[in-house]
């Protein structure tokens, strides 16, 4: 009888403040899931506030629609052009055009490799190309910049003088296509995990009716897996609007509004690296624009990412 | 009326076999050709950084006269103008100022302190005639190397035809070796291509990767262990997991303007140090190690949890007495994997100033430093001919890295991951 009560003793005892420890180790994690949150709030609060000082000095109209950029304040107020002029278009077109060569080049690619393995390809190949592609998903960019200024920049140019073109050394097209390698890998092993969630029974079923395997490729596998791929395209875009520094080593300094893909544009994170490295003044226009750039970047690839993986979501929903 | 449609049938046939041929073609070519890019990129880069790890050095034959270098302390002697006197005395017939300077060109700047550090460690060799291994100039040094085309007009190209001569006399007397180039590998970064070395970007890195990972992985594991095990199924989980799979997907140089805005204005963080570049990285992969841990705590079988708990083991003591132990090796692979990633980061870096010209090694995670990936950017930006070798070489290295800590977590996952 004794021994029992103690043992009563024991577990009523015991609970009660391992109940305690167990609520501080709880919260304790709850505090550190939540750092991711408080990051967003960081970065949102950090870009929204130097944001909200830049549109203090320039007008938020003449940096959405102001056709030039050039952010050198003078020294002295008196000179020519000392206040800068802070039009982000041909950022943003420069940032449009280089991601748009690189997702020319990078969708086909990318797509017909993630249709070839995860449809055609032997276990062997699969086991093979697959590590390969990741590789050259695992690569730095600072390489790709490297290899874009070293390699296909002087390249583009020689092939383009033998047939009469003139071609910048920092052309968009040396970055566009340079990126568009670093995302093949990103829309391959997107696309092959969206096409292997494609039910087997819809496979069966097209072969079934005498449909030759390319034809139930395009015809029942890409309709179904058309929003997961969209959706993986819409990330790709997202990388290649952030990408930084592939451009910052081959694209160009100087703001042209241009859409021809031979001469040299900048982008949006060329201009954020080229204003915060080096010597800055805090507070100046010239800096804080940096921050409101960072801020525009951050929206537009939220944006596309929200929509993207809320797409991925959906869809491998839809077959599960 | 049947042999119609029987060659219809044919003829349609044999255009879709055609189809189904041309299909596979196509992807076989896009593999073909991205991988092209992969062996293009890395075999160019490893034929330029290969030679990178030889340096060319050249012998000179020197007194060392002992009235002119006092034993007692020959860190105040004055080893470049006696340098300088030997490399005149190997070839007297110069006259003009011009001549002279380019006969010192041919070696390294600071072959005087390799001398007197030689001097310091045999001082016995004061008041004799000695002869030194110095460091060949990073334009011979490129012209040994087969760099500097020698077919062009002499004032278009860094080496003239004098100092040709001077470099084939050498040749001839065997005073010019090529030895494997240890300085590449223990020294710091210099605004001379053959002294530079990437231990200082290397130590810059490990540090800063050490300050990642040290708030990364606790971070992430206790936050992958709360939403996976503990977190009600409600909107406050859902917002959370959200807005990880959102972090993933920002761009990494906003990560570095988050750095700058609130570790260095805010906070007054030392500025280029590995501290902040760590805690920038650490934001960075936090993303990536909550969702590897998640997965891994998710492939621990439910039978593990139901017997701690039917043994009476509370909620807290299952998850860390069992489940997270199981979970360890995919919690630790994803984390690697994840490091890897931060290693080859360079926009943030440059947000936080970890760009700047540094020559010491950084001593601990509050020097001033720089990484190995901002050390290539910063090569790369170099128009001497020198660092397209060193890049190159540096890229190689940042690679051989990468691949180690890749196969580390493949290696870590095979020997330690159950499956069930």
């Amino acid at each position: 009888m004794s021994q029992d009560e103690t043992h009563t003793i024991d577990i009523i005892g015991k609970p009660s403040r391992h109940k305690i420890q167990e609520k501080i180790v709880t919260y304790f994690m709850l505090l550190c899931s939540s750092v991711a949150i408080l990051t967003t709030i960081g970065i949102l609060a950090s870009l929204t506030f130097e944001t909200f000082a830049f549109f203090q000095k320039v007008s938020f109209l003449d940096f959405l629609f102001g056709l030039e950029w050039s952010p050198q304040t003078a020294l002295r107020s008196d000179q020519v052009g000392s206040s800068g002029s802070f039009g982000a278009v041909p950022l943003i077109t420069g940032t449009l055009l280089i991601s748009a060569i690189a997702m020319f080049f990078a969708t086909p690619l990318g797509l017909l490799s993630a249709i070839y393995l995860a449809e055609y390809a032997s276990k062997n190949v699969r086991a093979v190309v697959k590590p390969l592609l990741e590789l050259l998903a695992g690569i730095p960019t600072v390489v790709y910049g490297f290899f874009a200024a070293l390699i296909i920049a002087p390249f583009l140019r020689g092939g383009g003088e033998n047939v009469g073109l003139v071609i910048s050394s920092e052309s968009a097209l040396a970055a566009g296509l340079t990126m568009g390698v670093m995302i093949i890998p990103l829309i391959s092993s997107l696309s092959d995990d969206v096409i292997n969630a494609v039910p087997q029974s819809l496979r069966d079923a097209s072969y079934g009716l005498g449909a030759t395997q390319t034809e139930t490729i395009k015809e029942v596998i890409l309709p179904a897996a058309i929003p997961g791929i969209a959706g993986s395209l819409l990330l790709a875009t997202s990388r290649a609007i952030g990408e930084t520094m592939i451009v910052v080593m081959a694209a160009g300094l100087a703001a042209n509004l241009t859409a021809n893909p031979f001469e040299a544009v900048t982008t949006v994170t060329v201009q954020i690296v080229t204003l915060l490295t080096g010597d800055q003044e805090f507070e100046s226009a010239k800096t804080l624009s940096a921050f409101a750039l960072g801020f525009f970047l951050f929206i537009i690839t939220l944006c596309l990412n929200i929509v993207a993986l809320k797409i991925v979501d959906h869809y491998k929903e839809q077959y599960d | 009326m049947t042999d119609n449609i029987n060659i219809l049938i044919a003829s349609s046939n044999a255009k879709r076999q055609s189809a189904e041929r041309s299909f596979r073609v196509y992807g076989i070519f896009a593999i073909i050709l991205s991988l092209s890019f992969l062996f293009i990129m890395i075999g160019s880069i490893g034929l330029r950084g290969a030679t990178a790890f030889k340096q060319s050095f050249v012998q000179i034959e020197m007194e060392i006269p002992s009235d002119k270098i006092d034993a007692d302390n020959i860190k105040r002697a004055r080893f470049g103008k006696l340098l300088k006197a030997a490399l005149r005395d190997s070839f007297p017939d110069l006259k003009s100022r011009k001549e002279k300077k380019q006969l010192y060109k041919l070696i390294s700047s600071n072959a005087e302190y390799s001398i007197r550090d030689q001097v310091l460690q045999s001082p016995e060799i004061i008041g004799t005639k000695a002869k030194f291994w110095v460091r060949a100039s990073s334009d011979v040094d490129m012209y040994l190397k087969g760099y500097i085309d020698t077919n062009i007009p002499e004032d278009q190209r860094r080496i003239s035809d004098l100092q040709l001569s001077w470099i084939g006399k050498f040749q001839d007397a065997g005073q010019i070796e090529s030895r494997f180039n240890t300085r590449f590998f223990l020294g710091g970064d210099s605004r001379e291509p053959e002294q530079a070395g990437i231990l200082g970007a290397v130590i810059g890195s490990a540090l800063s990767l050490l300050v990642c990972f040290l708030i990364a992985f606790p971070l992430g594991v206790f936050a992958a262990v709360y939403l996976e095990e503990f977190a009600p199924k409600g909107k406050l989980s859902r917002v959370i997991e959200i807005n990880i799979n959102n972090l993933a997907a920002v761009p990494s140089i906003v990560f570095g303007l988050l750095g700058l805005a609130i570790f260095l204005n805010f906070f007054n963080l030392p500025r280029s140090t590995p501290l902040v570049g760590g805690m920038v990285l650490a934001l960075m992969t936090l993303p990536t190690i909550i969702i590897a841990s998640r997965a891994a705590l998710r492939a621990v079988p439910p039978s593990i949890r139901q017997a701690a708990i039917g043994l009476g083991a509370s909620k807290v003591q299952t998850t860390f007495h069992h489940v997270i132990p199981l979970a360890m090796p995919g919690m630790l692979t994803g984390s690697i994997i994840g490091m890897a990633q931060a290693l080859g980061e360079t926009a943030p870096l440059l947000m936080i100033g970890m760009v700047a010209f540094i020559v010491d090694v950084p001593q601990g995670i509050t020097d001033a430093a720089t990484a190995l990936p901002v050390q290539i950017f910063l090569w790369a930006d170099s128009p001497e001919r020198g660092f397209l070798e060193k890049t190159s070489a540096a890229i190689l290295v940042l690679l051989v890295f990468l691949i180690v800590m890749n196969l580390v977590a493949i290696i870590l996952r095979r020997r330690l991951e159950k499956r069930w």
